[in-house]
């Protein structure tokens, strides 16, 4: 629909944030400082039997450690349609967090285009849209891309 | 570690058949009483393999298989660890029968899968890893494949052919295995001309879905004794384990690591740990195998398993393959079954044909695939969730 406006929408609540730059929402054991992604979902640190969590802005930029793609539409969840285009994924290292995270690359950067150690930013992206919204994920650019 | 007796192993072929998985559970559970020269009325405990995509009946898969078997009072469990859990139902099998409260048991693993990606049940359940990775990223279960993959490339120069030949090989194995359910002998050209999955892998390096189902007969070695069984296939370790905090390789079903920031991650990797656990139980070691059969969920999983078994150090999987060594005729034979390239994942049934297939190579009855004078083999295997599983047999 040319000319309208579609709201932005996280395509599920509570991973990301819509802020300009975004932030993946992990985790950071308050006993230990331990990180996780998502925030409620890592696993726990055995020698931390506490297991608090506090909320904690991952950091933006990583190193592929590696990647590749899915040259078939993966099945529901996922929602695709019959125009559907290989996504492009990578493992992305977090220095500070000591942790690998994994995400789609934003288009059209695709496994040609990439290499490992590559240094990556994260972005937001549509993952689908209906009439109303177009829901988001989180993404992984290329910081020589776009920029 | 204890051991106990393996006494019986049965197949029904793997393929795509379409009939209800407690067909292919009784036909194995047949088989291997039958091999065993035991009537299915001595069994004192039934421990199955549950699987998850064939209903109530599945769920409760011990029961299932006993009651088609005809229910005879024997005792029963039913295990799930995913892609680990026959050596699960294996694992409580062999603590029936330590602990005494049973001589003999049935070990009963099948299933039946639909075509296509393995996928999460149907509903928004955005607490759920599994569901999170397929609805966010996309990420099937080749993605990860193709992850470890081009990892491998990185670190310890992996070539796309390497890939490659680990299917020519386990396809060649699987020409001589009637339980197979592709014969076929593929070239590197076939590989190469098959459409790429994730990258770097193609179709043919990764594997499918199958209907399929195996079982054990597995007993004391009184027991065995008992029946003039002097010198049975022993059971001489199984693995279960899981990763220990922090764990820093990506696996599915995850969207990421465990984060090394405040604790050092173990000296052993959690895969690595697999091969260990069962090499301590048994008091054996890498350089007292003779074969392996591991999970080739991808042609370049494979190779991982040579390093994680300790079957040659990091970064030698590569010429191990080219030397020929993980050939049937070499030093080190990896997949004589044809691995799961040639049979496609059952998933309850696949960690017990790894079990078969290593019986009948100990025994010296795996006809054209026999690995010459093997009597030590490993299995290795892992399921989703954080489920290790591997098994040693000896004779």
């Amino acid at each position: 629909m040319p000319g309208t406006t579609k709201k932005r929408v996280p395509a599920v609540e509570g991973l990301f944030t819509l802020d300009e730059p975004p932030h993946l929402i992990g985790g950071r054991l308050i006993e230990t400082g331990g990180y996780c992604f998502p925030k409620d979902l890592g696993g726990a640190d055995p020698g931390a039997p506490d297991g608090a969590v506090e909320e904690a802005l991952l950091s933006r930029r990583g190193k592929i450690w590696s990647f590749t793609n899915s040259a078939y539409p993966p099945p529901p969840p996922f929602v695709s349609d019959e125009h559907y285009e290989p996504v492009t994924i990578a493992a992305v290292e977090l220095d500070e967090e000591s942790m690998v995270v994994l995400g789609q690359v934003a288009p059209p950067s695709s496994v040609d285009d990439l290499s490992v150690g590559m240094e990556v930013e994260l972005v937001l992206g549509t993952l689908y849209e209906d009439d109303d919204n177009q829901y988001l994920t989180w993404q992984w650019r290329p910081v020589d891309v776009g920029d | 570690m204890d051991e106990i007796a393996i006494l019986g192993v049965g197949m029904h072929p793997w393929g795509k058949w379409g009939r209800n998985f407690t067909d292919y559970g009784v036909h194995a559970a047949r088989a291997a009483l039958d091999d065993a020269d035991l009537d299915w009325r001595e069994v004192g405990f039934v421990s199955g393999a549950i699987t998850v995509r064939c209903g109530y009946p599945g769920y409760v898969a011990g029961s299932t298989f006993a009651r088609a078997l005809g229910f005879t009072g024997a005792q029963v469990a039913s295990s799930y660890s995913a892609c680990a859990s026959g050596a699960t139902a294996l694992a409580v099998a062999r603590g029936q029968i330590l602990s005494g409260v049973c001589d003999v048991a049935l070990v009963v693993g099948a299933d039946t899968t639909p075509d296509g990606f393995l996928a999460p049940n149907e509903g928004r359940r955005p607490d759920d890893t599994d569901w999170l990775r397929f609805h966010l990223v996309g990420a099937t279960n080749p993605v990860y494949f193709g992850l470890h993959a081009r990892r491998r490339m990185e670190l310890h120069g992996a070539t796309r052919e390497d890939f490659a030949l680990v299917k020519v090989k386990n396809s060649r194995h699987a020409v001589h295995n009637p339980n197979a359910r592709f014969t076929k002998e593929f070239g590197p050209d076939d590989v190469a001309n098959s459409p790429v999955v994730s990258d770097p892998l193609r179709l043919l390096e990764i594997c499918t879905t199958s209907d399929g189902g195996a079982a054990l007969v597995v007993a004391s070695m009184d027991y065995a004794r008992s029946r003039g069984v002097t010198d049975p296939v022993r059971v001489a370790g199984i693995s279960l384990v899981t990763p220990t905090y922090p764990d820093p390789v990506i696996d599915l079903p995850y969207l990421a690591t465990d984060s090394s920031s405040a604790v050092v991650p173990a000296e052993k990797g959690f895969k690595e740990s697999i091969g260990a656990q069962v090499y301590a139980e048994s008091g054996l070691g890498p350089e007292d195998v003779d074969l392996a059969e591991v999970y080739d969920l991808s042609s370049a999983m494979e190779l991982d398993w040579y390093e994680q078994l300790g079957l040659c150090s990091e970064g030698e999987a590569e010429g191990l393959l080219r030397a020929g060594d993980t050939s049937i005729g070499g030093r080190i034979p990896v997949n004589p079954s044809g691995g799961l390239g040639a049979f496609g994942e059952a998933v309850p049934a696949q960690a017990l044909a790894q079990v078969c297939e290593l019986t009948w190579q100990v025994r010296g009855e795996a006809g054209r695939r026999q690995v010459e004078g093997a009597r030590i083999g490993i299995s290795a295997n892992q399921g989703l969730f954080g489920h290790g599983s591997g098994v040693l047999v000896r004779r």
